[in-house]
């Protein structure tokens, strides 16, 4: 067996003094640096390397690029597998693995090729007809089958073990692809003086001048191409990517940049990198994509792109057959048959479907002993894993022609400019009949084309072409141009296309879109059932909406309706083309914000502590708060029960630096306040404290919190934890957008100071045990008091406020010195058995208050509703005033704060329980209102909770039923006074 | 990318900021009692296809609240300014 | 003529060459007595249930561009009842209710699949929260289930259950007959079935102006000539308040917002269910043809461009990645963005206006999919009968003024936050 049968003995642009070993569907090949792995598989004599979507037809390569739509291979294994990978792209590396997708057992026998057979009751749309009966259960399973069959790779299972970087990136000028044209226009912008980023999806730079054998300046082009970029690479103003995509163009010149770093996927390294680039002026050079031609059998395993065929012979040294046909319908194909017959290959004809051809063309081919066949066409294609011989037709499908042997052969339909950048930004691609394409239409200020992309085919205008939209594009940044000398491309024929849409019929499916596989009946059944908009053709056939995005299909698939409609081209337009230009994985776009760097952790100064006392951590937002305190091996509720009984009784101490902090400055600061929340606050005392609740503009409750006055202008607000931002912002807007007379500054000091709240019988001692500087009697200090101490030589703001109704206070240190400010409380603490409590227990003491938090206050409740009307001053303006008076906002009907206690004390309640007045949960039943917040309270003895009841008021005292159909559980309760605990707030002021 | 240019930090992109909605709206006057006035001012919307004037805050940059002239359809930018009118008052500089 | 199995077996044995076209492409008539702006979802399922239920058939559906190619063109598929409050729930209940029979009424496919949505919690006081809107549900004879972190797991075994997770999977609640359908599917369907009951489906027919006699609206200007009716429906989502201001309505509680939405190459079988992320605003489901189709948050500022920025596309599969590492192999393939009708409270209008003869239906958001079917329903029924059906009783434009806005999200008059 010959190693690498089909590698030709010299040429290409590969490394043959060194051999990279790969594996193939568990067997192992060799290849060189430089093939990608369709080269490499070709040159092993492997044709048929793939099964098609729908009818799992028999595949192999069609092109040489990201356009192809046939070889779809899974490459890498384990939890780097990658389903879908076209192996024209994927760079061959030393131990890559690889293997065929959607075929069993392989692709060159496929039991899914039964498909093919039943194939005429496949056509398009057929599952929108049928699939119905006997109703949905119907289709469900219908649906199993379905499912298992499409998709054409497997996912892996495991997490994606690799690393994705993002960055951010600057420059002047980008220019998007590295072939004669964007390598002119780089060159020229970069004389210029500007930052200049050249871009290139392939691993080297040069574009289509790495396929073919032209000479620029005398040189190969190749040479030509190594200069330039040599050139380039020592311009510190020069940003050279290759092997990167830019997949997206976004407003305000930003690009989406992905970029596959190192050809080796087992590199612990980046594996792709997301840039996101601005630039002022953009330079597309992104050339063209050779068109297939539509006849019988059109996708067999040896049909592939004419520009193909020779970039595997002149850039990877690989033939694609032993005699091969070109079939096209201009003139760039015939590079193709020159090209293999001067490295010694068998063309056995050039067939164009063109009845005049250039003299030059056919003298060549004449030189060469090649045969021309004018004014015909391919019309099938006989053989199945392999082309045995082409059957030729009159160009105008009068008469068959005679059936020539071959077993590849090489197809031009002509090129279409690859226009989605453009497109991206808004510029609606134009038809152009010269061409029989579409070119870029009217761009952006900001946007400029050069070459083949603009239907500039021949190699010398995409050279000047490119030299003059670079300084175009330098000058517009602003930068002066500079004369960039042309080289000399020489003469190159255009490609003089003449559109053949379609080859009359032979007995086999004529394929348009080759990874969908959709034919061109697809097409005629669309038109006939009223499809006919490109948007429906598109969607109803699922024409181009594989991942090739219909590059190579979509221009045949309009043509082929416009013939349909009897319109002109331009008359049934083309779709939109959406970001991302190709398939991008979803990997680059988190890059390094995986697993535990989603989002960030907010910690407080006291959280070592914590960890170190074995708090059981709780996620509030983005903290992680301390929510018990275990001793001894116990569980939540025993922990929780227990440390609400020793704050009742003795002292407690909780970190609450996760509240919201404000500081409010400026002499309007109580006028402010004042229009902020619906009480009052013009004469809030210096060194007091004063609770508030403040509205939306639409009256509906926005947060509540407690406001201190530290000095004349001097005032600090909290918010609960989550409201921390929307309170700043709502604050900064008023300030600056509807009272900007008002003197005030805002400043959000949350993470200024560290909290802590010691509450309790005995907290007034624990304190006057550590802190110095103030005055901690209840003469002095009585409740609602403010003022600034000491603790350890620290300065500490103490305030007197009670939010478990105990006597309390929330002492607020500087945040670097919090931990050690915690410390010395706990310390003078231990003599009163302080206890270290956390957020379950803060829950439970609140509740037993009836004091509300967020659990409460959900967005939808009013004052009305948490029974606070009574604290809006109805005489003064604030906001929400006038909103909260809607006949909705008041309604009586609007469910009612309510305490709730469970009729038999140990059965607890559970939040999210329904209140009903019967104990059936039948559906359709009066809801009455929810329960808010529940626990166990040690001092009432019994289960208690908070919650929203229509006429609780007026129902007090009665019994209702909490349900809770999701776990078929039906609680009585009694209704009662939302305040369990010293009623009269006494503890609080003693 | 929408990008804007903050008179106090230059230009950065809109993810920078947080979005305020229609600027054209006359909050009512503190003495204003009419609902309807209030209801106008809070829910109802011109929601123009074309040339808007708009609130964005630099939330992450320098806290400013801007009045920014924008096309709802291409999403240019015609003016940006301070909706504080020139001066900074509020917020933290 | 009726699609079948018998008649795709038929139809290949000859071709398929005899198909019949899906929809007529009449020239407009100079008046009808009812005229739909807006031949998307809504507008089709409207012009369908007028004729089917009210034996109204005398009606135009006017679509400035081509059918369904709004966002029943390009949305995440999914479809679901599981809203608390009750002006929402038994409205999505009615809509699943059709859904479940939608492909034999309309007879065409529509791909209904009832695999379930699963909403994930992530501590427990969101876990409440998610009760609260089961319990509602369940009272409301609306199907739901509380799910534990075990649970949770057996029905999507690969979400990231390891101590790797940022925000770990406490449990979540699910929609068993919740799941998703083949857009496409939805607006052909109807339209067909419209369109056999007579209904004209009038393309390429942009409504520019409208025609008030008295103080009642009587009619339409179009590129396509003036169109008389006596009574006129807009159903036209993101360009609601363009085309309405024509109609004299010049402010309403909507603002245009832009919202994208991805989808991946096709692969086998990956998730069966639909699932939405509780830390993040992520939700994920799969498509029959094996993409996977996610979406999240809103670009955030008032637009009809109908694209956005790519810090959205980061944002949004980073969320996805959180919940599902494998992600970052799959490939996205396509990215589009469409133009939300974001009302003030994040709940619909469907009502008669203050202008005789002119009726409203808008303010979807981002959920306007789900809601097609009973949204043609009680629009449909709005407008035969002149008042509004039970079940849209309360999405009214004057909710707001009038103090009764159904905020499932508790936000506020802020259409962004929705």
């Amino acid at each position: 067996m010959i190693e690498q049968p089909y590698r030709l003995p010299t040429g290409g642009l590969i490394d043959r003094s060194q051999s990279v070993d790969f594996v193939y569907n568990e067997t192992y090949y060799k290849g060189h640096p430089g093939d990608t792995l369709a080269s490499a598989l070709m040159a092993n004599g492997e044709h048929v390397i793939a099964r098609s979507f729908k009818y799992h037809r028999p595949r192999g390569v069609f092109s040489a690029g990201p356009e192809e739509p046939s070889a779809l291979l899974t490459v890498g294994y384990g939890p780097r597998r990658e389903p879908n990978t076209q192996a024209t792209v994927q760079p061959l590396y030393q131990g890559l693995v690889s293997s065929s997708q959607n075929c069993w057992p392989s692709p060159r026998f496929d039991l899914g090729a039964v498909n093919s057979l039943i194939s005429p009751f496949l056509s398009a749309g057929f599952y929108y007809k049928t699939f119905m009966w006997p109703g949905l259960k119907g289709w469900m399973q219908y649906e199993k089958i379905i499912r298992k069959a499409a998709g054409m790779g497997e996912a892996s299972r495991a997490p994606d073990p690799d690393r994705y970087e993002k960055s951010q990136g600057f420059c002047d000028v980008l220019v998007v692809g590295a072939g004669p044209a964007g390598l002119m226009a780089a060159s020229a912008a970069a004389l210029s003086g500007a930052r200049v980023w050249l871009v290139d999806e392939q691993l080297r730079m040069g574009g289509q001048l790495n396929r073919e054998t032209y000479l620029i300046d005398g040189m190969p082009a190749t040479e030509w191409v190594a200069n330039k970029v040599q050139a380039l690479e020592q311009n510190p103003r020069v940003k050279l990517l290759t092997n990167a995509t830019v997949f997206g163009a976004y407003d305000s010149q930003t690009l989406g940049i992905v970029e596959r770093c190192g050809a080796d996927a087992f590199q612990p390294d980046t594996r792709q990198r997301l840039w996101l680039l601005r630039t002022a002026q953009v330079v597309l050079a992104t050339g063209s994509i050779e068109r297939p031609l539509v006849f019988s059998n059109n996708d067999r395993p040896g049909v592939m792109q004419a520009n193909a065929v020779r970039a595997y012979n002149n850039q990877y040294g690989v033939r694609c057959g032993h005699k091969t046909l070109v079939f096209t319908n201009n003139n760039s194909a015939y590079r193709t048959a020159i090209d293999l017959a001067n490295s010694g290959q068998t063309v056995t004809a050039v067939v164009d479907s063109r009845k005049q051809v250039e003299p030059t063309l056919l003298a060549q081919l004449a030189e060469l002993g090649i045969r021309h066949i004018g004014g015909s066409a391919v019309q099938d294609v006989r053989g199945k894993l392999s082309i045995k011989e082409a059957q030729l037709i009159s160009s105008d499908g009068s008469q068959l022609g005679e059936s020539i042997e071959c077993d590849c052969i090489a197809l031009s339909g002509g090129w279409s400019p690859n226009v989605q950048l453009h497109s991206m930004v808004g510029s609606k691609p134009l038809f152009s009949e010269e061409h029989s394409a579409f070119v870029p239409g009217e761009m952006p200020a900001e946007y400029h084309s050069a070459g083949a992309c603009t239907g500039s085919f021949a190699l010398q205008d995409c050279l000047s072409q490119g030299a003059a939209i670079g300084t175009e594009a330098a000058v517009s940044a602003g930068f002066s141009g500079m004369e960039q000398t042309v080289p000399s491309g020489g003469e190159d024929t255009l490609p003089a296309t003449e559109a053949l849409w379609q080859v009359a019929k032979g007995k086999g499916k004529q394929f348009v879109d080759l990874q969908h596989d959709v034919a061109a009946s697809d097409i005629e059944l669309a038109h006939l059932e009223g499809y006919q908009s490109v948007e429906h053709l598109k969607r109803y056939t699922t024409l181009g909406m594989a991942g090739d995005q219909g590059r190579s299909s979509n221009v045949n698939a309009l043509a082929l309706m416009a013939q349909l409609r009897e319109e002109p081209i331009a008359a049934v337009g083309t779709t939109t083309f959406r970001p991302p230009l190709s398939p991008v994985a979803l990997g680059v776009f988190g890059g390094l914000d995986r697993g535990q760097h989603y989002r960030p952790y907010r910690r407080s100064a006291m959280q070592a502590w914590h960890d170190a006392r074995g708090a059981v951590l709780q996620e509030v937002g983005l903290w992680r708060r301390a929510q018990y305190y275990p001793v001894g091996g116990e569980s939540i509720d025993e922990a929780y029960q227990r440390e609400t009984a020793q704050v009742r009784a003795k002292v407690g101490i909780v970190d609450v630096s996760s509240l919201g902090k404000i500081q409010i400055n400026g002499p309007d600061s109580p006028e402010f306040l004042n229009r902020l929340y619906v009480n009052n606050w013009l004469k809030l005392p210096i060194g007091k404290a004063r609770y508030g609740v403040m509205l939306r503009e639409d009256g509906i409750a926005l947060d509540d919190g407690t406001t201190s006055r530290w000095g004349e202008h001097d005032f600090l607000m909290t918010t609960t934890t989550a409201n921390a931002g929307p309170v700043m912002t709502h604050m900064e807007h008023l300030l600056q957008v509807v009272w900007p007379e008002l003197r005030v500054r805002v400043s959000s000091v949350t993470e200024h100071w560290a909290g802590m709240a010691v509450a309790g019988p005995l907290s007034r001692e624990t304190l006057q045990g550590c802190v110095t500087d103030l005055d901690l009697s209840n003469e002095a200090f009585p409740f609602m008091a403010v003022g600034e101490g000491k603790i350890d030589n620290v300065p500490v703001r103490v305030l007197r406020i009670s939010f478990s109704g105990e006597m309390a206070y929330e002492v607020y240190a500087p945040a670097d010195y919090g931990q050690g400010v915690w410390e010395a409380i706990v310390r003078a603490g231990e003599i009163h058995d302080i206890v270290p409590y956390g957020t379950e227990t803060l829950g439970a003491l609140r509740i037993e208050k009836g004091h509300v938090t967020g659990a409460e206050l959900d967005g939808r409740v009013t004052l009305g509703d948490v029974g606070m009307l009574g604290m809006a001053n109805p005489k003064k303006d604030f906001i929400g005033r006038v909103l909260m008076n809607r006949e909705g906002i008041l309604d009586p009907k609007r469910p009612q704060l309510t305490g709730l206690k469970s009729v038999n004390p140990e059965e607890p309640l559970q939040a999210g329980a329904i209140l009903v007045n019967t104990p059936e949960m039948a559906a359709g039943v009066d809801k009455l209102g929810h329960v808010s917040s529940i626990t166990y309270s040690p001092e009432v003895g019994g289960n208690i909770g908070l919650g929203f009841l229509r006429d609780a008021a007026e129902r007090r005292g009665e019994r209702i039923f909490a349900a809770y159909p999701l776990r078929d559980k039906i609680v009585e309760v009694e209704i009662c006074d939302p305040c369990f605990v010293d009623a009269s707030g006494g503890r609080m002021r003693d | 990318m929408i990008r804007i240019d903050c008179p106090q930090c230059g230009v950065r992109d809109y993810t920078e900021f947080t979005y305020g909605g229609d600027a054209t709206l006359q909050r009512p006057t503190s003495d204003c009692d009419d609902q309807i006035i209030w209801h106008d001012y809070v829910y109802q919307r011109e929601n123009p296809r074309g040339l808007l004037r708009e609130l964005w805050q630099h939330s992450q940059g320098c806290r400013c609240w801007l009045e920014v002239e924008r096309n709802t359809v291409t999403h240019d930018i015609q003016s940006v300014q301070l909706a504080s009118g020139g001066s900074v008052s509020g917020g933290t500089r | 003529m009726s699609y079948s199995a018998f008649s795709v077996f038929r139809h290949a044995l000859t071709g398929n060459r005899h198909w019949p076209r899906a929809w007529r492409d009449p020239e407009p008539k100079k008046h009808y007595q009812a005229i739909i702006v807006g031949g998307g979802g809504h507008g089709l399922a409207t012009a369908y249930y007028l004729a089917k239920e009210h034996g109204i058939t005398n009606v135009a559906v006017l679509e400035k561009g081509y059918l369904g190619g709004g966002n029943v063109g390009r949305n995440t598929t999914i479809i679901r009842s599981n809203y608390m409050l009750d002006g929402n729930g038994p409205f999505y209940e009615l809509g699943m209710k059709l859904w479940e029979k939608m492909s034999l009424d309309l007879n065409y496919n529509v791909m209904f699949s009832s695999r379930g949505v699963i909403n994930l919690a992530h501590s427990k006081a969101q876990f409440d929260a998610f009760a609260r809107r089961g319990n509602s549900m369940r009272l409301n004879g609306i199907d739901a289930e509380l799910l534990t972190r075990e649970q949770v797991r057996e029905q999507v075994p690969h979400l990231d259950f390891s101590e790797h997770a940022r925000f770990p999977i406490f449990g979540g609640l699910c929609q068993p007959r919740g799941g998703t359908a083949r857009h496409d599917a939805v607006a052909w369907g109807y339209a067909r079935a419209a369109d056999q009951l007579g209904v004209d489906l009038i393309q390429n027919c942009e409504v520019n102006g409208f025609i008030r006699e008295e103080g009642a609206i009587v009619g339409v200007q179009t590129s396509r000539g003036e169109i008389r009716a006596d009574k006129i429906g807009l159903a036209v989502a993101g360009n609601t308040s363009v085309v309405a201001a024509k109609a004299g309505l010049e402010r309403l509680p909507i603002e245009s917002h832009v919202l994208q939405a991805f989808v991946t190459e096709a692969y086998k079988p990956f998730v069966d269910t639909v699932v939405t992320f509780g830390a993040g605003h992520f939700y994920i489901s799969q498509s029959d043809k094996g993409g996977l189709v996610f979406g999240g948050d809103l670009d955030g500022y008032n637009s009809y461009a109908q694209r956005g920025g790519m810090y959205v596309a980061e944002d949004v599969i980073t969320a996805g990645l959180a919940i599902f590492p494998q992600l970052g192999r799959l490939k996205l393939l396509r990215n589009w963005g469409g133009v939300m009708d974001m009302s003030m409270d994040g709940s619909p209008i469907i009502c008669k206006t203050e202008t005789p003869g002119l009726y409203l239906n808008a303010g979807w958001c981002y959920g306007g999919f789900k809601a097609t079917p009973a949204s043609g329903w009680c629009f449909a029924h709005t407008i035969a009968r002149d008042e509004p059906h039970p079940l849209n009783a309360a999405y009214t434009l004057d909710r707001f003024s009038r103090g009764y806005a159904i905020d499932e999200k508790g936000v506020g008059a802020v259409p962004g936050h929705h």
